[in-house]
């Protein structure tokens, strides 16, 4: 029997089309990957059948019966449980007091009694909770465990998890498939989200892959492995047009030692890296998101000190530098996100001089006139469609990149870093970007292209090395780079 | 039918201006419930506190006497904000240039006022960045919380000053807590005779103008305000946001402490328990107003001024109590933190 089967699924978002007629089906007592790149459509798809998202078209089955689904309450009556990347517990409550939130209809509370029931349902479960303990003292592991069990506790039959291993670790993880499987057999279907291949081949009994928005298909996992997996994938037919034969490279310009940084959950968000590149070269760093490339883009741009490592620009240390000092070193730096590398309430020119304000002081006043002359000129140079005076707040996603990129390059830096620069944009300014990226690399610049768009990365690197848990699993040249190789080293095989 | 709907997206420009106005309206009507309790007619309430402050050359001069510190304080406010700095210790700041500018216009009071008051304005400064200093440093250095430690800093020194007074600066001949006169050359001379207004208002236009010009117009006004408008923004673009927000501070804390140094020298003549009366707070209120630009806080400085001249005008022909005039003050800041909040949003209609 059918525990869920959703048919024909459209979800758009202003102009991106999240899911585009995605067919998905649940077999009861299963355990069911939902595999795909960022933004195939993987979790816009479960939070329509958790209530989260109404679809634009299509029909919900739960149970073989047709479902509309307004919001979670809804979903939790039928027996849908999520649970969430992000945690959605209340640090200073305890276990108990989080499980029944929102679940219960008496008066009073009774401390000792919700234990209890808690307590039996986490033995009856098999899902191990201390049910007293205050949720902030929890290990993230732990935290997940009170996720499930809250949903179970709702009389959840049907499970789905977002990327649940995300943030945990390995000993963890063993334990959450552990727990999976015996539920599993309890009579519990679970539909897991990720995008490793690995615990997928572990753990699933069947695999949907996702692409852009739409169903590529669904198969038994004795019948699969991972290389046509990541082939699903990621596999696009443009790959092979995009291989070209090795240009030519000047010389080592940029080098990256055992570069080690903390991140806010992780203590290890960046494991012992180590890459060099060239001039006239442009290095592309692959990977799903969270695996590193937010700590490395702020660890390159200055904004984050590395604990351990050392990073250097033509052979001069310069790992600990503030970021104004690296800007006079000679690094075109650009932010991971542009509204946080930017000051939308001040205007478009005051944005632009901010890098370099000693240039555009004359007798320590600021000398307007030479901020709006300037001004003008990058906005003339760099397509922005924008006037001096406008805050940057007013400007649209690709004219507020290209500020961001007029203030990083015209200096003409040695070194360009960025990082994510095409996210959110339209085609139009995709393209300019990216176009701008190749010039940097012809004028002479080793450039640093961080990006978790696949295509993106072929089109333009010369080399491609892929970060996955924060270490870099491989170099390797553009040439050599199939759809299958990259795929694998993304999703943490090799 | 019309459907509407809100949605978060910033309110078009031309709304700006109409906030302080359709501010007064509705804390007029909310405040008129008041009135009518104390058993007066609304209109005529706001007749006294808005029109007859200002229909004698007296009671107008007045009110430039009260708007004097809360210009100063209304701007050391904005200073801070400015920067991303929550300075809500205005109120000891003030207090501390007061102490300094008595102990210098006790010591020095009998030199020339070309020497005595130069050295009473910069004491007060300094007095008054002594003040703010130690918040500073811990927010710098170890990011404790400023609207905290600032406001603490507040009752230490309503505290020290009480100990002064009924202690070591105790005036012999007067019976109140209070210290001795200042010399007589520290004293700030009056503008209008027969009037009690000081060179303390025109020492509080030039530190609009001054201050104006460095948030407008220099490098050090460009980094606080990039730094108070997104901390992520200014630090990326290499900006020292820890200095600038340092400086901000301390700047802050001097300028509170110039109105120190106006309310001794040009309206008390010797240090009092209650010197601050609250200035420091109102300050904050007047900047919240004023939108943090300096002109705009001169502005509501003025009309704050007016409201407290007028509340005892009120008091006296319509028997309310003079606290009416707080309470219009204090409904006039909550009403447009309510519509700054407003401010985030746009009304589409479907």
């Amino acid at each position: 029997m059918l525990a869920v089967e959703m048919k024909g699924i459209s979800k758009h978002f202003g102009l991106v089309q999240a899911n585009q007629d995605v067919h998905f089906c649940l077999e009861s007592g299963e355990i069911h990957a939902l595999l795909g790149e960022n933004g195939a459509g993987k979790t816009t798809l479960m939070r329509i059948l958790y209530g989260l998202y109404r679809a634009d078209e299509g029909e919900i089955f739960i149970n073989g019966n047709k479902m509309e689904i307004h919001s979670p309450k809804d979903a939790i009556a039928a027996g849908v449980g999520m649970v969430t990347q992000h945690f959605t517990l209340v640090p200073t409550l305890t276990v108990a007091e989080n499980i029944v939130l929102g679940y219960t209809n008496s008066l009073t509370l009774s401390q000792k009694l919700i234990e209890q029931k808690v307590q039996a349902a986490s033995e009856r479960f098999g899902v191990s909770v201390n049910s007293s303990a205050l949720v902030k003292h929890l290990s993230l592991g732990e935290r997940q465990r009170v996720e499930i069990l809250k949903a179970l506790y709702r009389n959840a039959k049907i499970l789905i998890m977002d990327e649940p291993t995300a943030v945990l670790v390995p000993q963890e993880v063993d334990i959450l498939f552990e727990s999976l499987l015996r539920l599993v057999k309890n009579g519990l279907s679970v539909i897991f989200i990720s995008h490793k291949l690995n615990e997928v081949m572990t753990v699933c009994d069947r695999v949907t892959v996702l692409r852009d928005g739409k169903t590529v298909g669904t198969v038994n996992k004795n019948e699969t492995s991972r290389e046509k997996l990541a082939k699903m994938m990621v596999g696009r037919e443009t790959f092979l047009d995009t291989q070209r034969s090795s240009r030519k490279t000047g010389e080592s310009v940029y080098e990256v030692k055992d570069l080690t940084a903390s991140g806010q959950q992780v203590v290890k968000a960046l494991d012992n890296i180590s890459f060099t590149i060239n001039a006239n070269e442009i290095l592309g760093i692959a990977g799903v998101s969270g695996n590193g490339q937010s700590e490395l883009t702020k660890v390159l741009t200055g904004i984050l000190k590395p604990t351990h490592g050392s990073i250097k620009l033509e052979g001069q240390e310069i790992s600990r530098l503030s970021p104004g000092d690296l800007t006079e070193a000679g690094l075109g730096r650009t932010p991971e996100d542009r509204h946080e590398g930017t000051i939308g309430d001040l205007t478009v020119a005051e944005n632009l001089a901010l890098e370099d304000l000693n240039n555009y002081t004359k007798n320590n006043i600021l000398d307007q006139k030479k901020i709006h002359e300037d001004a003008l000129k990058k906005i003339d140079e760099f397509q922005i469609k924008a006037s001096p005076n406008d805050r940057l707040r007013t400007l649209s996603g690709g004219n507020m990149q290209k500020v961001v990129f007029a203030r990083a390059l015209s200096r003409r830096p040695k070194v360009v870093i960025a990082s994510q620069p095409t996210r959110g944009l339209d085609v139009g300014a995709t393209e300019y970007v990216r176009k701008r990226l190749l010039e940097e690399r012809d004028r002479g610049a080793a450039v640093i292209l961080i990006s978790e768009d696949l295509d993106e990365i072929m089109a333009l690197s010369d080399r491609i090395a892929v970060l996955y848990e924060g270490c870099i699993k491989g170099i390797v040249p553009t040439s050599e780079a199939t759809a299958e190789k990259i795929g694998l080293l993304m999703a943490g095989v090799c | 039918m019309f459907k509407f709907r809100i949605e978060r997206a910033p309110a078009p420009m031309w709304t700006k201006p109409l906030i302080p106005i359709v501010a007064i309206l509705v804390t007029f009507l909310i405040t008129s419930i008041l009135i009518i309790l104390a058993k007066a007619n609304p209109l005529q309430a706001y007749y006294h506190f808005l029109i007859t402050p200002l229909s004698s050359t007296f009671s107008a001069l007045e009110v430039l006497v009260k708007a004097t510190p809360l210009i100063l304080t209304g701007i050391a406010v904005t200073f801070a904000f400015t920067s991303g700095y929550f300075n809500i210790g205005a109120e000891g700041q003030l207090a501390a240039g007061a102490i300094a500018a008595t102990w210098v216009g006790i010591t020095f009071g009998n030199l020339s006022p070309i020497i005595a008051i130069p050295l009473m304005i910069i004491g007060g400064f300094v007095a008054g960045m002594a003040w703010a200093l130690i918040p500073a440093i811990l927010k710098v250095k170890l990011k404790v919380d400023e609207v905290v430690t600032t406001l603490l800093m507040n009752s230490i020194i309503v505290y020290f000053i009480s100990w002064l007074l009924n202690g070591p600066w105790r005036d012999p001949i007067s019976n109140w807590p209070q210290s001795p006169d200042i010399g007589s050359s520290a004293i700030f001379f009056r503008l209008i005779p027969k009037s009690r207004l000081h060179i303390g208002f025109i020492i509080a236009l030039i530190v609009v103008v001054i201050v104006y010009f460095l948030i407008k117009k220099t490098p050090l006004g460009l980094r606080m305000r990039a730094s108070g408008a997104s901390k992520t923004g200014a630090e990326f673009a290499g900006i020292n946001v820890s200095k600038t927000i340092f400086i901000a501070a301390l700047v802050s804390g001097g300028i509170a402490g110039l109105a120190g140094v106006s309310e001794v020298a040009g309206i008390h003549y010797h240090l009092i328990d209650s010197i601050s009366n609250e200035l420091g707070y109102t300050g904050i209120i007047v900047a919240t107003l004023g939108g943090l630009h300096p002109i705009g806080v001169a502005i509501s400085a003025l009309f704050i001024g007016l409201i407290d001249t007028g509340s005892q005008t009120v008091s006296r022909m319509l028997g309310v109590p003079v606290y009416l005039g707080n309470v219009v003050q204090s409904a006039l800041l909550l009403v447009t933190l309510g519509m700054l909040l407003f401010q985030n949003y746009r009304i589409k209609r479907l």
